[in-house]
């Protein structure tokens, strides 16, 4: 599954891109936070705080609970500050 | 209609080109936000605005027809900039058009309002002294924008 982070999620993170072998257990959008926390360092601390990470599953906002399914990309940002 | 790019944009230009289009458009109502040289008390210098290419348009778009759905426009413009600007360089344009005036009025500051809460772009400000800071979401914004809901 393609992943992408923006804003200081990247840079934290330290790239824009990733593409994840997902575990089967791993079905909902909270459960991918945890399995990418699990992996430790950059992730661990850049995705601590779960009230800051917003997601988008092809390009749709999504709570923690949806469903990865068959979703082509997921990304993870801060909340936005356009405008 | 959503426009999202690079380049600086006019915003009298685009004005002129939504209220020349048909006799039928009795207001237009526009707002331009702009790169401004202070944040929270701090100067800033210069400011990057990042996005999610494709999300970004989607989300616009939506918000857009939201607009269009509870108002009755003429014509609906939205132009937002990506990349690095300077100080005093128009950063959004929202321009609305209606036969009277409070359908372009409310649309526009609820384009604005729904605009600075769900389109995916994040600022990073470069301050006097070099350092550079991802701006914050703001309470006020998302009070702005949760006034609109049904």
């Amino acid at each position: 599954m393609k992943i992408l982070y923006f804003a200081w999620l990247r840079a934290q993170i330290g790239m824009a891109e990733d593409t994840v072998d997902l575990p089967k257990e791993v079905t909902t959008v909270d459960q991918l936070l945890e399995f990418l926390i699990s992996r430790g360092e950059p992730y661990s601390s850049a995705l601590a705080d779960r009230n800051v990470i917003r997601v988008a599953l092809d390009q749709e906002y999504v709570k923690g609970d949806a469903a990865l399914k068959d979703a082509k990309e997921v990304a993870f940002f801060p909340p936005v500050t356009g405008g | 209609m959503v426009i999202v790019q690079q380049e600086i944009f006019d915003s009298g230009a685009v004005i002129a080109d939504v209220a020349g289009q048909s006799t039928d458009i009795g207001a237009v109502v526009s707002f331009t936000g702009y790169v401004r040289d202070f944040n929270d008390g701090s100067p800033v210098k210069s400011l990057t605005l990042e996005h999610y290419p494709g999300m970004t348009e989607k989300q616009l778009e939506k918000i857009e027809q939201e607009a269009r759905s509870r108002w009755k426009l003429t014509d609906c413009r939205i132009i937002h900039r990506f990349g690095t600007m300077e100080l005093g360089e128009p950063i959004v344009l929202v321009v609305t058009a209606s036969a009277h005036r409070q359908d372009a009025f409310e649309a526009a500051a609820f384009l604005m309002d729904w605009l600075k809460t769900k389109a995916p772009f994040w600022k990073l400000e470069e301050t006097a002294q070099g350092e550079r800071n991802w701006v914050k979401e703001r309470q006020s914004d998302l009070d702005a924008a949760n006034k609109w809901k049904d």
